[in-house]
């Protein structure tokens, strides 16, 4: 359905969530939900809620706590013809799973001749700023996004989360849905109906003339606050949210490059060894002759997310964060 | 118990593991000559588990294999030709020469890889028989693994899930004394890995892994346990394996005794069933020879196609990354 036929609705990003899972459930009858605390208690963050009574227990499943079994759960689902969504309560459990999503989820299609699909999506919560300290905390994309096999999203409002969800489910691919903790409750307009944001594709959030902003996750969200700041400086920035990061819209970025001369990427992971190193490199190998100045970063320090307030406050990078580091890079 | 399997049934194991022993010995050869690149991990000595499991499933019903895994694929219906091709790493083979030896598979017979992961196998086991409960299309999964591989802690997990939700899977344990070149007794503390059935709500079975009979008994009760959605089984194979972890070398190794080996190979799973079908009258020794010159042919015609065949194409090279 065309995107202006739908009629919007406010809703919270958490509540997208949840209605983009239920659309799922609706349009494919091989698909069911697995993961830990996902029937009776709606997930620890109540993005299930009312999925069990919906679709009850035969296509809702608690799980034990047993992260390799929940992946394998769905690789073998899969294989065997089914549409699994499985829940990684938090991303920082797929340290619990790693063999399970690198060696085999990834992997199976290409080693095995391209004879399997497995189309599976996991959704998964990340990100800081609730004091759940260094192991329920971290934005970890960049592990994923460097295994060929994988799709990875990231969708940072209410409208792109239902449509994210509902095209990785589509897909016949392993798709892992990044979500992010701190924006459960920013609201937004989300149409009723079932529809789908092309993975792959990126959003200019917010035309500009003479500055790039990419924007990953939450960090969009910063974005807008700095461009306004910028905008008092005479930088007319435009910011674009890639929502896929796997693949990467290389093609919005680098076309809003040429026409800005000036980039600046930014995302809460860690900035060190971050995906926006990938995206720098992407823009200076197809567009280094438009470039004014260095491509700028903004990302979290070199360090485990922090538990005290008082540390967390100052380890995620925000909107004061973005405008200083373009203020240097442009020398204003 | 041994009467109640017909004629045709013995014939049939005994055909798939000699099937096994003469396309390893070959392909082990060939490694060693250096037309097979990588890493072979061979089967012989453990054929009688693969034949004594194999012959209850159907082409529907999905496995699990091991970086051991050439013996299940043969077992399972794997064809020679495609089986070769894609150890000499060729565009014919099973997967396009993109897998190899570790991860040889057929998806049309229901075979969800061999895997170079030690453990990697019982988590999509686990969820395939949850798939197929799911779907409610009477299909069992059989999960390889070995002695080894019972101390991941994937083999727990999916043991634990498989329990929980009373999966249509087994858990077929081919404990061959060996965590690649470390004895079982220096990698766990449990002479027989059937023990930690219980923890999993299941049964623990224990069989004589040399003798296909014996493992055709007990698989068969544990493929109708699945089957009949009664849950999974932990079925437990004493098995060898004559060769080295990796090759063909099986003697003068410092790991193990020669004499040990011997001891081993005087009850040759091959030999134990040729010994029966000439003893039952099920089949005579030229008849028997018959099986393994047919079969012989079969590898040299395999191996034929094998270097016949093209390298994959330079432009094969990110295909199937995604569908």
């Amino acid at each position: 359905m065309a995107e202006a036929q739908l009629k919007p609705r406010t809703l919270p990003y958490v509540s997208a969530i949840t209605e983009g899972v239920r659309a799922v459930m609706l349009e494919q009858p091989t698909a069911f939900v697995a993961g830990e605390d996902v029937a009776g208690a709606g997930g620890v963050y109540g993005y299930y809620a009312g999925i069990l009574d919906e679709f009850g227990p035969e296509r809702v499943y608690d799980t034990p706590i047993s992260e390799e079994g929940i992946v394998g759960l769905g690789v073998g689902s899969a294989a065997a013809g089914c549409r699994p969504i499985i829940d990684m309560m938090f991303m920082d459990f797929l340290g619990e799973c790693m063999d399970e999503v690198a060696n085999q989820m990834a992997k199976m299609r290409y080693m095995f001749g391209g004879r399997t699909k497995l189309p599976i999506t996991m959704l998964t919560m990340a990100g800081a700023g609730m004091s759940l300290a260094a192991q329920h905390s971290q934005s970890l994309e960049a592990w994923i996004c460097h295994l060929p096999g994988l799709k990875v999203v990231m969708p940072t409002t209410p409208y792109d989360a239902k449509g994210l969800i509902i095209a990785a489910a589509r897909d016949d691919n392993p798709v892992i849905v990044v979500l992010n903790k701190m924006s459960l409750a920013i609201k937004g307009e989300v149409p009723e109906e079932s529809y789908e944001i092309p993975l792959g594709k990126a959003n200019i959030v917010r035309p500009g003339t003479n500055y790039t902003i990419v924007a990953m996750g939450r960090m969009m969200h910063e974005a807008i606050k700095a461009a306004d700041e910028l905008a008092k400086l005479g930088v007319d920035a435009e910011i674009i949210d890639p929502r896929t990061l796997q693949p990467f819209d290389t093609d919005t970025v680098v076309e809003s490059v040429r026409k800005t001369h000036r980039a600046l990427i930014v995302h809460e992971a860690v900035r060190f060894g971050g995906f926006g190193g990938e995206i720098v490199a992407q823009i200076q190998e197809e567009a280094f002759d438009y470039l004014d100045a260095p491509i700028a970063r903004v990302g979290a320090p070199f360090s485990p997310v922090p538990f005290s307030p008082a540390l967390e406050k100052l380890y995620i990078p925000n909107a004061d964060n973005i405008v200083a580091a373009a203020k240097k890079q442009l020398g204003l | 118990m041994s009467t109640q399997i017909s004629n045709d049934t013995l014939i049939d194991m005994h055909r798939r593991m000699v099937r096994i022993r003469l396309f390893e010995e070959t392909a082990g050869k060939m490694m060693e000559d250096g037309k097979i690149p990588g890493a072979l991990h061979l089967y012989v000595g453990e054929e009688a588990v693969a034949g004594g499991v194999m012959v209850h499933l159907s082409d529907e019903d999905q496995i699990t294999s091991t970086h051991r895994g050439h013996g299940h694929l043969i077992a399972k219906g794997g064809e020679f030709d495609q089986m070769f091709a894609e150890l000499y790493g060729r565009s014919t083979g099973y997967c396009k020469g993109k897998g190899g030896s570790m991860h040889i598979s057929n998806m049309e017979l229901g075979i969800l890889g061999a895997n170079g992961i030690v453990g990697g196998g019982p988590p999509i086991a686990m969820g395939a028989a949850f798939g197929n409960k799911f779907l409610k299309n009477n299909k069992v999964a059989v999960c390889f693994f070995g002695d080894g591989a019972s101390n991941e802690g994937s083999f727990h997990e999916a043991a634990n899930m498989a329990g929980l939700y009373k999966l249509p899977v087994v858990f077929v344990c081919e404990n061959n004394g060996f965590g690649e070149y470390t004895p079982q007794a220096n990698h766990q503390a449990i002479v027989d890995v059937a023990d930690r059935a219980a923890g999993y709500g299941m049964p623990g079975v224990i069989v004589d892994g040399m003798d296909a009979v014996a493992v055709y008994e007990a698989a068969g009760e544990a493929v109708d346990r699945a089957r009949s959605g009664k849950g999974p089984t932990l079925l437990e194979c004493k098995t060898y394996r004559f060769f080295d972890h990796v090759g063909v070398r099986g003697m003068g190794l410092t790991y193990r005794s020669d004499e040990e080996v011997e001891r081993w190979k005087k009850r040759d799973p091959i030999l134990l069933m040729e010994e029966r079908l000439l003893e039952q009258k099920v089949l005579s020794a030229e008849q028997i020879k018959a099986v393994h010159d047919i079969t012989s042919e079969e590898v040299l015609a395999g191996i034929k196609f094998a270097e016949e065949s093209p390298f994959p194409d330079p432009s094969s090279l990110t295909e199937d990354v995604y569908a």
